[in-house]
């Protein structure tokens, strides 16, 4: 991408960052990236509390086929994503009980003999459509840049909706999430409590997917709320920071494609990655000096 | 004393699992505020006795009353803490947060910032005084992963007591702790009972709560055994009960100590 300079230097400047704007597709990659940072990093704050990373990037895993078998048939792969995302939901629901389980571990490799075999599928459907092949890297690392009006406002809606329903989740998902047998006590239906969220994750991981690929899904569902909850241990405040990190990673990483001509993936995960590094070896820093002086328990950042 | 004032009331109850009779014949009365422990072998089925009291299961003969009525309908009123392992290190939830679960956690939807105050304000007294019934103000605001196994497990008797229950199950609260915080643990929950709410605790090993116990509920082989602690703990009943030599000694400021008992040091899980 070059860019015309201008000759007063402070003109160059909002020139510059102005300039993103008056092209569409950079304004759709904004909205449409926008509205995935914030659905991805409250679903993502669960995933992290859960320790379910690995379903979700097992989902992330499902829907890679799903996409290449509606690209094939000629429907908009979106639907196949989320179709894909959301049976693959089903699945992890079935064969495993959840966070905390002893099953865990039977559990897992029974998602990661699934998950190898959608992602087998979907090379074998890539090959066998001609010419096709070309689009696997955007589908397995994302087109950032390549979003049109309609599909930001798809993500946008679904986002919105995503959102609405984890708020209605809400507390029965997190007493569920962090002591599933009490929960289960008290009339939470752990059961369909985690079936529901993995539907949210689901359909999260297909969304952000449309953005970032299903292999760099993790840049806005996991890092940005392990950085908020690095920084805080206070629900509401490391949910917002999520959001506000999530965000501002989109923006900063898609305003770096755009100046460097590298693909905004890269710079979404290692900005996140440079954030989330500063931010344990700051909390490491923190944890030596409060022993040192007995201070404030849990600081909010 | 009619049965409307008893806490719980079992007669003549037996449950199977399956084909398999877990216990059977099991009659005892509870009164209001009185602490009761639950104690027997491995997989004799003494969570099972809390499942039955939270309505979880139905007996297979005999009659079970919690709080004057069914077992379902007293849920409200009762407060289960299931046994568990310890908090992941990694958790990023304060002890206040998981208190404030045990209120309305069950609860769907998410409180919205700034939208009633009053009832938040309401709640957060509430949880910071169940915390301070338990001791747990000082901690209650670090990250629960962090704090000991016993600090963990006054923050969940916080969380349990935050209902304001009349009965608390307790499964195995003093497991894997150390010494000092089991006798901590153990006082504490005695104070619970004091305040009048009913508590009946699974143990593994009775001696830690023996001194404060009102009743004692053996399960063992099949059988069940219930009754005030000096007249059920005696070596003749307990080693008819588990099957091996147990014995029983009096010291001489009238504390009884058990000994023997097969599993007592072990660790162990539920089914």
């Amino acid at each position: 991408m070059t860019l015309a300079l201008s000759g007063h230097a402070s003109f160059a400047v909002v020139h510059h960052l102005a300039a993103p704007w008056r092209y569409p597709f950079m304004r759709h990659a904004l909205v449409a990236g926008t509205a995935v940072a914030v659905m991805s990093a409250l679903v993502g704050w669960f995933v992290v509390v859960r320790q379910e990373a690995y379903a979700a990037h097992s989902l992330a895993m499902v829907a890679f086929p799903g996409a290449t078998v509606a690209a094939s048939l000629g429907i908009a792969p979106v639907l196949g994503y989320f179709g894909f995302a959301v049976a693959g939901a089903g699945v992890i629901a079935a064969v495993g009980s959840g966070p905390t389980s002893r099953t865990h571990q039977g559990h897992s490799a029974a998602v990661a003999t699934v998950q190898v075999t959608a992602l087998a599928l979907g090379l074998l459907i890539a090959s066998l459509s001609q010419g096709f092949l070309a689009n696997t890297t955007s589908f397995l690392f994302g087109s950032f840049l390549g979003i049109s009006a309609t599909e930001a406002a798809l993500l946008v809606v679904v986002a919105a909706a995503v959102v609405v329903a984890l708020a209605a989740l809400g507390r029965p998902l997190l007493f569920a999430s962090v002591e599933p047998s009490a929960a289960g006590g008290a009339g939470v239906p752990v059961g369909a409590v985690r079936l529901a969220f993995l539907v949210l994750v689901a359909v999260a991981v297909a969304a952000t997917s449309q953005f970032t690929g299903v292999l760099l899904v993790f840049s806005l569902l996991v890092t940005p709320p392990a950085i908020a909850q690095a920084l805080t241990c206070r629900p509401a405040v490391s949910m917002a920071t999520g959001v506000a990190v999530s965000m501002a990673l989109v923006w900063a990483g898609l305003g770096a494609a755009f100046y460097t001509d590298r693909p905004a993936g890269f710079w979404i995960a290692s900005l996140g990655f440079a954030a989330y590094v500063v931010v344990r070896a700051g909390s490491a820093l923190r944890a030596v000096t409060i022993r040192r002086r007995r201070g404030r328990p849990c600081p909010s950042p | 004393m009619t049965s409307d004032d008893d806490a719980v009331r079992l007669t003549d109850v037996s449950v199977r699992r399956g084909e398999r009779t877990v216990w059977a014949h099991l009659s005892v009365t509870i009164e209001p505020g009185e602490f009761v422990a639950v104690v027997g072998p491995n997989g004799a089925g003494k969570s099972t006795l809390l499942e039955l009291l939270l309505g979880l299961l139905e007996p297979s003969s005999g009659q079970v009353e919690v709080l004057g009525g069914r077992a379902a309908d007293a849920r409200s009123d009762v407060s289960w803490l299931p046994q568990r392992r310890s908090f992941d290190a990694s958790l990023r939830l304060r002890g206040v947060d998981i208190v404030r679960l045990g209120l309305d956690g069950a609860r769907w939807g998410t409180p919205v910032p700034f939208v009633g105050r009053q009832r938040r304000r309401d709640a957060q007294a509430r949880v910071a005084e169940a915390i301070e019934s338990v001791g747990a103000t000082s901690y209650a605001d670090r990250p629960v992963g962090a704090v000991s196994g016993g600090e963990q497990q006054r923050l969940l008797i916080a969380q349990a007591l935050v209902r304001r229950p009349r009965l608390l199950l307790l499964d195995e609260p003093l497991e894997s702790l150390d010494l000092p915080s089991q006798r901590a643990v153990s006082s504490l929950i005695a104070g619970v009972c004091r305040r009048g709410i009913t508590v009946v605790m699974v143990a593994h090993d009775v001696n830690p709560i023996l001194g404060y116990l009102d009743r004692l509920v053996y399960v063992a082989a099949g059988r069940a055994l219930a009754g005030r602690p000096l007249d059920v703990v005696t070596s003749e009943n307990l080693t008819h009960l588990y099957g091996t030599a147990v014995d029983v000694f009096h010291t001489s400021d009238g504390r009884l100590i058990v000994a023997g008992v097969p599993e007592a040091a072990s660790f162990h899980g539920h089914p």
